[in-house]
């Protein structure tokens, strides 16, 4: 049954490949089928960077343990995603033409961050296999993994960065990593905030009472 | 769970929420934003398609559907005449309203005109970059399908040595109409190539007749958030406003437009009334324009305002001039696979002793 709903979601996540593949197929695409097919890979990177980093809050607040099982296939699917739309930008978009593409990511601010944010997951998809976890032992995979945290900071920026003048999209990415990136910083703090002013409030009710 | 509430719509963050959601056919069928559901093209396929197969017995003669230009011709001339009279132009804007899309017949050829191969009409009207209805290019389409474009009133002022308010079919009726293939270079990196139809905006500028010390002329998009409703939301500073130095304005190659592919222009490429300014990126080719105003101080462009350092005045097609977010040394041509280079004035080398002396990279 587990098994069968991990190939579920599995499959669920091809499905945005599997619908721009079946657009391009019957010609669907629209006017500028390349500039889809970019913006289209680009949305569901941050989306599944983003369910990614949710796992963990969702995980928490409703003590469903499981999902836990489901967070290095999504983050695996963000990188997926990515891959696919860097390469619908060095193909379709440079064709291949490296001298062009550094030329981009040095002088273009939107392309410097958005590839920063790329080259930041390699490492992340590379060390994500259980051999990896265990070879570099579980503290310092999780410090080596938090870069995620970079990653789609970096993406969100690169969002904002690209477009012309309407920021509602790329702001509604920034305002759903900004909360979950506030409940680490909550839950970090947590423990400090709660443990000092535990006298003083008791003091108080108790004068109230 | 606290998180749904705390933004506001978002398909491709709605999306996020339930988990399930990746699994369930929302999440594979809805839109993700970019990718947009193509309502209209099918519609305009048969349209064309209808067109051709339309018996010839049912073609409307040329000389009746002339006469009804004539007696249009009247009513505008009598419009026209009713100007400072006042009154009669009002009775009689209701009669003239024509059926979206009419085809306009006898039309000039122009020598101005590419022979490159034209744009699918399905591309032009389904891919648009017209954010007084949508930011996204796919929507005018279907958003402007009811703009109303009649009656359509010009106010034509500034510096003039009157003050005109004109009805677009008087407009129309100032030259003769021709058909002009053009190139359009998006600043965004894409192009298109069009048959318009329209006649030289200078036909109009003389007849506005400015005054000696005029230096630019300024074009103002309809303001009607009811009707456009991209202006609901701030993202340009509205109503749209464009500018031309008057010379550039009075280049024969500076098209006034009301049509396209032989018909009158479909609402979301501008209707009823645009201004084509083929050697500049397209989005100094103003839309839906309602106000023409002469100044002798230049005018400050709405994508100017918002982003002074990426959208200057002049906005000449220059591939050796960057946005500062991308090159524009190459485009993509709809339709195309490739990327071809961009060219100097977007081909149209005729225009370049209008800026002999000038540093176009410091005037970009």
């Amino acid at each position: 049954m587990i098994r069968w709903f991990k190939v579920g979601v599995f499959l669920g996540c091809l499905g945005p490949l599997a619908r721009l593949a079946w657009k391009a197929y019957a010609g669907n695409l629209g006017a500028n089928p390349i500039e889809v097919i970019t913006h289209s890979t680009g949305d569901w990177t941050l989306i599944f960077l983003l369910i990614t980093l949710a796992i963990t809050p969702l995980r928490k607040l409703t003590g469903q343990l499981w999902l836990i099982r489901y967070r290095r296939m999504l983050g695996l699917f963000a990188f997926f995603y990515v891959v696919l739309h860097f390469l619908t930008y060095i193909w379709l978009d440079k064709f291949f033409d490296l001298h062009e593409m550094l030329a981009d990511v040095a002088k273009r601010r939107f392309i410097t961050v958005g590839f920063t944010g790329f080259v930041l997951l390699i490492p992340l998809a590379i060390t994500s296999t259980t051999g990896w976890i265990r070879r570099l032992g579980g503290k310092r995979w999780n410090q080596l993994h938090r870069l995620i945290y970079a990653t789609a900071i970096a993406g969100v920026i690169h969002y904002i960065w690209l477009v012309k003048a309407d920021l509602r999209k790329p702001l509604e990415y920034a305002t759903v990593l900004g909360v979950l990136l506030a409940y680490r910083l909550v839950v970090w703090a947590g423990p400090k905030i709660q443990s000092a002013p535990i006298l003083p409030r008791r003091r108080a009710e108790a004068s109230e009472g | 769970m606290i998180v749904p509430q705390l933004f506001w719509v978002s398909e491709p963050a709605m999306q996020l929420f339930p988990l399930a959601g990746v699994l369930s056919s929302t999440a594979l069928g809805q839109s993700s934003g970019v990718d947009c559901p193509y309502i209209v093209q099918g519609t305009v396929f048969m349209l064309i398609k209808k067109a051709a197969d339309i018996a010839s017995s049912e073609i409307t003669p040329k000389s009746l559907y002339l006469n009804r230009r004539t007696f249009l011709a009247g009513t505008a001339l009598a419009g026209a005449a009713a100007l400072a009279g006042v009154g009669l132009r009002n009775l009689l804007s209701p009669a003239t309203a024509v059926e979206a899309k009419a085809a306009i017949n006898g039309l000039q050829k122009s020598s101005f005109s590419t022979s490159e191969k034209v744009t699918p009409y399905k591309d032009v009207t389904n891919y648009n970059n017209y954010y007084e209805f949508s930011t996204d290019k796919y929507e005018p389409a279907g958003l402007a399908k009811d703009f109303k474009t009649t009656p359509w009133k010009v106010t034509i002022d500034g510096l003039v040595s009157e003050k005109q308010v004109l009805d677009v079919d008087a407009i129309l009726k100032m030259a003769a109409p021709e058909e002009r293939i053009y190139r359009h270079r998006c600043v965004e990196g894409w192009s298109i190539v069009v048959p318009w139809v329209g006649f030289s905006l200078s036909e109009l500028i003389k007849r506005a007749q400015p005054l000696g010390k005029a230096k630019f002329v300024e074009f103002t998009t309809l303001y009607d958030p009811k009707q456009m409703p991209g202006q609901r939301v701030p993202v340009l500073e509205w109503p749209y406003v464009e500018g031309l130095r008057l010379d550039e304005a009075m280049h024969p190659l500076a098209l006034l437009c009301f049509g396209m592919y032989r018909e009158t222009l479909p609402n979301q490429d501008g209707a009823p009334l645009r201004i084509v300014v083929p050697w500049k990126y397209g989005f100094k080719s103003a839309k839906a324009i309602v106000r023409i105003r002469f100044t002798d101080s230049q005018p400050v462009n709405t994508w100017n305002k918002s982003a002074p350092n990426e959208y200057g005045f002049y906005s000449n097609v220059n591939p050796n001039v960057d946005h500062p977010r991308w090159s524009q040394g190459k485009e993509r041509r709809l339709g195309e696979f490739t990327k071809r280079p961009t060219l100097m004035f977007n081909g149209y080398d005729q225009v370049a002793s209008l800026y002999s002396g000038m540093d176009l990279k410091k005037n970009f």
